[in-house]
């Protein structure tokens, strides 16, 4: 079983994100489960999700403490929040930045992709929202999750021109990355 | 065929599938979208069923109420202080013999304010005459939907049910379920035949007062509908598994239990977490297994008894409190295994939300190894 933890803060799609990575998993032909930290939603105020990816079906109902994945929606957290809790060698970290500045806190081993989701999303969406321009780059870093699957996921989610966008956005962080793996 | 959804989602739509004909519930928190969902297929006629809007969750549960006298199938959701809110008409439902289900989205009960898991609502209720079923995943959530209307309808036992489902750990969680065909769920369910029914033509009185000299046979008479209906539950599980491949004729279900030294025994979905647990510690030579108790209410006593009867010591993992007496299955796993050798020791745990572990589930099993129990598992001291 893989996990994934999404970092970000109330309002920037993380649990919608987490749903729709699972689903994407989950038409890709493994059990998945995705679920919120269950708080005070508040705008701004930060928020986990999380995401199990796993052959067998998932019994398992904690939260996820020893992630395989990071995501990471806002790099103000990092600091505030230890968004690298946990994670071990060989490990895969995505996080969105235009400063990488964070390398005393990685822990050995773990890979780190950063990508700046802020302007992708401005450029494609005009908005800041980075969710799903990180869910492109999510699955070109790991292989969790195929593009298309999640593009469908996308597209069952929202409809017409801003199905188009978000795909986009999706792809473009897909090819970015990608072209690190 | 499996599909991806929110356990609140599956829930609606496997009412839908169960074709009710009134549902009334109070949409304000707490709640889960089981309901928003609901209102929404009415409205879009994919449900031919009344939704009454209401005030509050009394006002909720009593409009169910007057519509199953009158002779339809109604469907309610609540959870929380709003299951407490309908704490008189719960007892007026089963006191009617009423055959309303209703989902609880487990939640803890105030004060202090909290809007987490825990089983202390619907436990809260166990003296009401409701069946109580508790869910361990999704999958199970929908199908003991199905199973749960089947029990209650049936003449024998024309009593009202809770279908327990732990609000947000699984209410909220997206996971593969498989739903039925309409096809499919008619021919497992069929229409309801109401026993008796509130006619103009054929007039009849329900929650009539009774006096000293019938009030204890009424009593006694609920009493026997709730033991009948572990028998009927063992038969609409058994069809269920006959028809839809997944067997719910246990009202406990045993895991690795066979030749287990100690016993886990719980409710939920606590008992996913557990199983996990379990399979490492058997790995590492441990011989713990697992008992869950789907069927709260009526009581699988004699069935606990049978299904614990090779283990020594038993580790009750309670997501409730009985103040001043302690966890309530816990409580009454005692009563259910006295004098039988077996030591039992009780863990309140997951109160409010509080993550349960892994490690959690291989450290209560240490306390029952060295026959330290009856306590606050993992209290925090530092805050008293």
């Amino acid at each position: 079983m893989r996990e994934l933890r999404i970092h970000g803060r109330g309002g920037q799609g993380s649990v919608t994100a987490a749903e729709l990575i699972a689903y994407a998993a989950f038409e890709g032909g493994v059990f998945s489960q995705a679920f919120p930290a269950f708080g005070v939603e508040r705008r701004g105020a930060p928020v986990q999700a999380f995401v199990r990816f796993s052959d067998e079906k998932i019994r398992l109902r904690s939260q996820v403490y020893e992630p395989d994945y990071i995501i990471v929606q806002d790099p103000t957290l990092i600091g505030d929040v230890d968004v690298f809790n946990g994670m071990t060698a060989g490990g895969i970290a995505i996080i969105n930045t235009e400063k990488p500045d964070f390398d005393a806190l990685v822990p050995e081993g773990v890979k780190i992709y950063a990508v700046d989701a802020t302007t992708i999303a401005l450029e494609e969406l005009g908005v800041p929202i980075t969710n799903t321009t990180l869910m492109g780059a999510f699955a070109a870093a790991t292989g969790e999750i195929k593009l298309d699957a999640l593009e469908h996921a996308l597209r069952r989610r929202f409809s017409g021109s801003m199905a188009d966008k978000n795909v986009r956005a999706a792809e473009r962080a897909y090819n970015l990355v990608g072209g690190a793996v | 065929m499996l599909e991806f959804m929110e356990g609140s989602h599956a829930v609606a739509e496997i009412v839908k599938r169960c074709r009710p004909q009134v549902i009334s519930a109070y949409p304000i928190t707490p709640q889960t979208h089981i309901v928003e969902d609901l209102a929404q297929m009415v409205a879009n006629c994919e449900i031919d069923a009344e939704y009454i809007t209401v005030e509050s969750e009394f006002s909720a549960l009593s409009a169910c109420l007057g519509a199953s006298a009158a002779g339809s199938r109604v469907y309610s959701a609540t959870t929380s202080q709003g299951l407490a809110l309908m704490f008189e008409v719960c007892f007026n439902a089963a006191g009617m013999r009423q055959p309303i289900v209703m989902t609880i989205a487990n939640r803890s009960l105030g004060a202090p304010l909290s809007i987490w898991n825990d089983q202390q609502d619907s436990i809260s209720l166990r003296d009401s005459g409701w069946l109580q079923f508790y869910a361990q995943d999704n999958q199970e959530t929908v199908d003991l939907h199905m199973i749960a209307y089947k029990v209650c309808e049936d003449h024998d036992i024309l009593l009202p049910a809770f279908v327990c489902f732990d609000g947000f750990i699984l209410s909220h969680t997206y996971e593969p379920v498989s739903l039925p065909m309409q096809e499919e769920a008619d021919a497992y369910l069929p229409a309801f035949n109401p026993y008796q029914r509130l006619d103009a033509a054929a007039p009849l009185s329900f929650g009539m007062y009774a006096t000293p000299e019938y009030y204890t046979e009424f009593r006694y008479e609920i009493n026997q509908a709730q033991y009948r209906a572990k028998e009927a539950f063992v038969r609409a599980g058994r069809e269920f598994g006959e028809q839809f491949g997944r067997d719910y004729s246990g009202l406990v279900e045993g895991y690795r239990l066979d030749d287990a030294d100690i016993a886990l025994v719980a409710m939920g979905s606590i008992c996913g977490t557990a199983k996990d647990a379990i399979d490492e510690m058997r790995a590492a030579g441990r011989k713990v297994g697992l008992l869950n108790i789907r069927v709260f209410r009526p009581f699988p006593g004699p069935e606990i008894a049978d299904a614990l009867k090779g283990v020594s010591k038993v580790a009750v993992l309670d997501k409730n409190i009985s103040l001043g007496s302690g966890g309530a299955v816990g409580t009454e796993v005692k009563a259910a295994l006295q004098g039988s050798g077996i030591s039992v020791y009780d863990y309140i745990i997951a109160l409010g939300g509080r993550d349960v572990r892994k490690r959690d589930i291989a450290a209560v099993v240490d306390l029952a190894e060295k026959g330290e129990g009856d306590m606050f598992y993992g209290l925090r001291t530092e805050v008293l």
